[in-house]
């Protein structure tokens, strides 16, 4: 029973983070931009529905509201310091955003205090199998509205005109370009999108579990890992590999203990890295 | 060259009388003095060799602890130092104390060179911004595994034995800066003898085009591994006085410090001009006068005037104070420019 | 070579910025005696930073407006510099040291967090400044021979030894099997071996121990080992953090325990942010407004309270009230003392016994405040309503222990 509740409650997790990564997948595969402010925004997401809590609107409304407001937030950030990196090398663009990322934490640290916070759904919980596994229905409301979200922005990806002119530019900026699409906008609206995505994210992770103005960079790590090894553009490579590493964190939870639950995300994160150049350098070989 | 000579005796002099001429500020130039060794040493493979590293903060964690250990442990049962409840007190006699020090910064100099060497043909084959994840997980996963490891205090944290009482309380901060300053001349100059070397030129080559490089016959893989060895080593030495320094480490926020530490020496590097001499240098100086005062000024506000400040720089700056110099007075830097390539430059832009 | 010029002008450059910013305060200016912290106003202590800054201030103010310090017949006021630690041990050492050797304070008070008061200490010994600290509870810091340091609070192990003992006692005297989760941290670690001790001395059983990391918001494996073992006591510990993630993740999984203990349930707001989720968790806690010492500048627990949240909108968790009593005990030790001689300021505080709102404060030869006992109080609901009672030691008790907790299916 503990296996299988590890596994659920890994799955449910590992959905959350999968959103997280898509929003960095797509502007990573697009713009060729590293952002480590990803969990800042993520963060910034979830004190928007807890500021809605905090006033008495229910902080499911924030899943609503939080994307549209990150939505201008990431095109500002674009404005300001994205689109004066985004044809630089992919280190400075790390530099960038980690100097956001510090900036974000300090002024969400001012604006709404250190004060761990959360916002209570109040949503109960749903037992299976004679009361041995347990799922909070926070946690089954949170996964399922990130499917909803991905799954409405597949759709908007492949039949609007802006989500093909966004495929096209991932594909080959400079021919988009010739080709009349309008490059810098079809930046900026991706920085939005995935700032918004991360909005929607930010706002379930407040409805299930915590946050502090100084937890994002947790989040950014996992996403850059689950992009990594599931490739750019692949959705459904993107919610695999989320769910294995929410799976994968449980487990090492038990087996390794708790103490030992980041470490191992991160030296998995090395492995899959190192595997990853030895299975390339072999197909080297073989070209030679 | 006289020059170059008049120069470096005057750095010297200045270095040996600094503690003198500002007592109050000997901790501050101490620290000053490790951030200039880990920017300068982070600039031999992110700046000439063109790896950008965060994870030199791991030799820098693993000389901390190294060296705490052994001068530990070489008097002492470490596991009861580190123990939280013990009622038990130890202290060093001040020749326990030197020759512990001495013996703990050899191990914490020679064993990350070694755990670089290990590690350096799986990690260094990776290319681009994948080495520089690679290695950023690979600092943050050293901290948190470190802060499960019982001996070494886990999350209790590791109080360096204290400074032993001979004589005056300057002693403390004298021989820490000193410590300090000589392991900066010995990095100068080991870095300085790289400078003019065939080794330079390669980490160079593998910098700007490593598949060339390869091409070429050079095994470019071991130049990398050495190089990243030669960092490991002053950065595990840094580690280890940095340790002392304190007088306490913690897991994630004093030794693995990826944070801050490892992602300050690269700002450091690139805000002074990576890939230069004297570039992680004046970085590094101007970076923490620049922290030190906004600590006094903006109390709680220096990081978002950090926040701000790395953003410009990499926006604006990302040649660094060297570039820009060099840029600007390019005559100065010995570089002959021909009046009417400049003009036609003019034209151009 | 003309780089050279470059480089000497910037070095002299820098001769000119070092010499022109030299110490420029000085211990006594005036009719000012100045004291020196490191607060954590950002990074992940920092909530708990800023009520140890809002306690020291709010007892500077009072004590300044109630006619301040009398040393050798003269009136003087207290004032502090702050320097924010970054809630890192290797800024707080350094900013200690630049405290002492570049502002000359010759006084310090101490920053939030066992981890931080570790980092400090050897620095204000070495150079012999007297430090009253008020939020360094690890024991190991009791146990170095530290003279100058002085902590106005009961040394972290004691915080949650109590509860064991009295599940036991609850247990008809019979051992209990206990489950932990405590955070990777200097101060959690030490409440932990505590608890350690008590299983011991009870012949007790842990059945589980994990170690919750730093960047916790997360502990449902925990929770789930919980649920599969049956434990009669869950005692957890993890800053502000811990605490809510504990009752968020207890509450949505149905975990029934028979005894929840924690600490820092008052500066988690927990009654507040999870209403009647919390009822029943029993906290350990250093101080609690019901409680009747008194003193002539807060009066006591009560007034304390009320003029807190005036003053700073929100009820004192018992950080800021141990930190407002520092205060209070360097006052008493100068005029005592009656000069600013570090040595003599350091016997006068070494034979504090006095009481204030916040408890007597008697020092032993360690540091440790030996004079105060720890109080555990229970989230108790009425409706929506939730308060924090205490229920043990029973010299204070203003309720009676609900044990064992009502398990969720009955609430």
């Amino acid at each position: 029973m503990i296996s299988v509740q590890a596994c659920l409650d890994g799955i449910l997790l590992g959905i959350l983070f999968a959103l997280i990564a898509y929003g960095m997948a797509l502007q990573w595969g697009v713009m060729n931009i590293i952002n480590i402010a990803q969990g800042d925004l993520v963060i910034l997401g979830g004190y928007i529905a807890y500021f809605m809590y905090l006033y008495g609107i229910h902080p499911a409304w924030g899943v609503i509201v939080a994307p549209i407001i990150m939505f201008f937030v990431g095109i500002a950030i674009y404005k300001l310091v994205i689109n004066k990196v985004v044809d630089r090398d992919l280190f400075i663009s790390i530099l960038a955003t980690f100097g956001i990322s510090i900036l974000f934490m300090q002024l969400m640290n001012f604006a709404f205090g250190a004060d761990v916070v959360l916002a209570n759904s109040d949503y109960g919980t749903t037992m299976l199998f004679n009361n041995n596994v347990v799922l909070p229905n926070s946690k089954i409301f949170s996964a399922f509205i990130s499917i909803l979200f991905a799954i409405c922005l597949v759709i908007y990806m492949k039949k609007s005109k802006l989500g093909r002119a966004i495929r096209a530019t991932a594909q080959n900026a400079r021919a988009a370009k010739i080709l009349g699409v309008d490059t810098e906008k079809v930046y900026a609206a991706t920085f939005g999108i995935n700032a918004a995505l991360c909005g929607v994210a930010g706002a379930l992770i407040s409805i299930t579990f915590t946050i502090h103005p100084y937890m994002g960079l947790p989040y950014t790590i996992r996403s850059f890992m689950i992009v990594i090894v599931a490739g750019l553009g692949n959705l459904p490579g993107v919610a695999m590999s989320g769910m294995g590493l929410g799976v994968f964190e449980e487990f090492a939870d038990y087996i390794l203990g708790t103490e030992f639950r980041i470490g191992s995300v991160f030296l998995l994160l090395v492995l899959i890295l190192v595997y990853r150049r030895f299975k390339l350098s072999r197909k080297r070989e073989y070209l030679k | 060259m006289k020059n170059n000579l008049i120069l470096y005796i005057g750095i010297l002099i200045f270095g040996i009388a600094a503690p003198f001429i500002f007592p109050a500020f000997k901790v501050q130039l101490s620290i000053l003095c490790v951030l200039i060794i880990l920017a300068t040493t982070w600039n031999i493979q992110g700046g000439e060799m063109g790896y950008n590293s965060f994870g030199n903060i791991l030799f820098y964690g693993l000389g901390m602890y190294l060296c705490a250990s052994v001068q530990v442990g070489m008097f002492f049962p470490l596991a009861e130092w580190t123990e939280s409840g013990g009622e038990k007190t130890f202290v060093h006699t001040p020749t326990q104390f030197f020759q512990g020090m001495a013996v703990g910064l050899i191990v914490a100099a020679v064993v990350p060179t070694i755990v670089a060497g290990l590690i350096g043909y799986s990690i260094l084959g990776l290319r681009g911004h994948y080495f520089a994840i690679c290695t950023l997980g690979l600092g943050v996963a050293a901290g948190e595994i470190s802060g499960g490891i019982e001996i070494i205090g886990a999350g209790q944290g590791f109080t360096t034995p204290p400074f032993p009482n001979v004589g005056s309380l300057e002693l403390r901060g004298e021989f820490f800066y000193f410590l300090s300053f000589f392991t900066l001349v010995l990095t100068f100059v080991a870095v300085r003898s790289i400078y003019p070397t065939r080794f330079k030129l390669i980490l160079n080559a593998i910098r700007d085009n490593e598949d060339k490089a390869e091409a070429m016959g050079i095994e470019t893989m071991k130049y990398k591994i050495i190089g990243w060895m030669i960092s490991a080593f002053f950065c595990g030495l840094a580690g280890g006085i940095m340790g002392g320094l304190v007088g306490y480490i913690d897991s994630t926020d004093v030794a693995f410090d990826g944070r801050e530490m490892g992602v300050f020496m690269v700002l450091m590097a690139i805000l002074g001009g990576k890939g230069t001499l004297w570039g992680p240098i004046i970085g590094a100086t101007v970076f923490h006068i620049f922290k030190e005062g906004f600590w006094t000024f903006f109390l709680g506000w220096q990081y978002v005037a950090l926040g701000v400040l790395i953003v410009v720089i990499v926006i604006y700056f990302p040649e660094g104070i060297m570039g820009w110099l060099r840029e600007k007075y390019p005559d100065r830097f010995g570089e002959v420019v021909d009046e009417k390539d400049r003009k036609a430059q003019v034209e151009l832009k | 070579m003309r780089l050279n010029k470059i480089i000497l002008s910037f070095v002299s450059a820098l001769v000119i910025l070092f010499s022109t910013s030299v110490a420029s305060f000085a211990k006594v200016v005036g009719d000012k005696i100045i004291l020196g912290a490191a607060i954590s106003l950002t990074g992940k202590y920092s909530s708990n930073g800023v009520h140890t800054q809002n306690g020291y201030n709010m007892a500077v103010d009072r004590i300044n407006s109630m006619g301040g310090v009398k040393v050798g017949g003269k009136t003087y006021k207290f004032d502090i510099i702050y320097y924010d630690d970054e809630s890192n041990p290797k800024r707080a050492a350094q900013l200690a040291e630049r405290l002492i050797s570049q502002d000359g304070v010759e006084f310090m008070l101490g920053p939030y967090s066992s981890g931080l008061t570790k980092a400090i200490a050897p620095v204000t010994e070495k150079y012999g400044v007297p430090m009253v600290e008020a939020n360094g509870a690890s024991r190991s810091l009791f146990t170095k021979g530290y003279k100058y340091l002085f902590a106005v609070l009961a040394p972290a192990n004691l915080y949650l030894d109590v509860a064991i003992d009295l599940a036991v006692e609850k247990n008809n005297g019979k051992p209990v099997s206990v489950a932990m989760a405590f955070e990777q941290d200097a101060f959690s670690q030490d409440v932990r071996l505590g608890v350690l001790e008590a299983i011991k001395r009870t012949g007790s059983k842990k059945v589980i121990d994990d170690k919750l990391p730093k960047e916790l918001n997360d502990m449902a494996a925990t929770l789930v080992k919980v649920k599969q073992m049956k434990p009669d006591v869950l005692v957890v510990s993890g800053h502000t953090k811990g605490a809510l993630t504990a009752i968020r993740q207890i509450s949505e999984m149905k975990v029934d325990v028979p005894m929840l203990a924690m600490t820092h349930c008052d500066a988690a707001k927990l009654s507040k942010q999870h209403g009647k989720n919390s009822q029943y968790a029993l906290c350990a806690s250093q101080w609690h407004k019901t409680l009747t010492y008194k003193d002539n500048f807060f009066k006591d627990g009560m007034t304390y309270d009320a003029d807190f949240t005036k003053e700073f909108g929100y009820a004192p968790p018992y950080q800021a009230a141990e930190s407002s009593a520092a205060l209070l005990v360097f006052k008493d030790a100068f005029e005592r003392a009656d000069t600013f001689d570090q040595k003599k300021v350091r016997d006068a505080l070494a034979a504090t016994n006095m009481q204030t709102f916040y408890g007597n404060i008697k020092f032993a030869a360690g540091g440790q405040n030996v004079d105060k006992p720890m109080v555990l109080f229970q989230v108790m609901c009425d409706g929506d309503n939730c308060e924090n009672k205490v229920v043990a030691p029973t010299k204070w008790a203003s309720a009676e222990l609900i044990h064992p907790i009502p398990s969720w299916s009955k609430r």
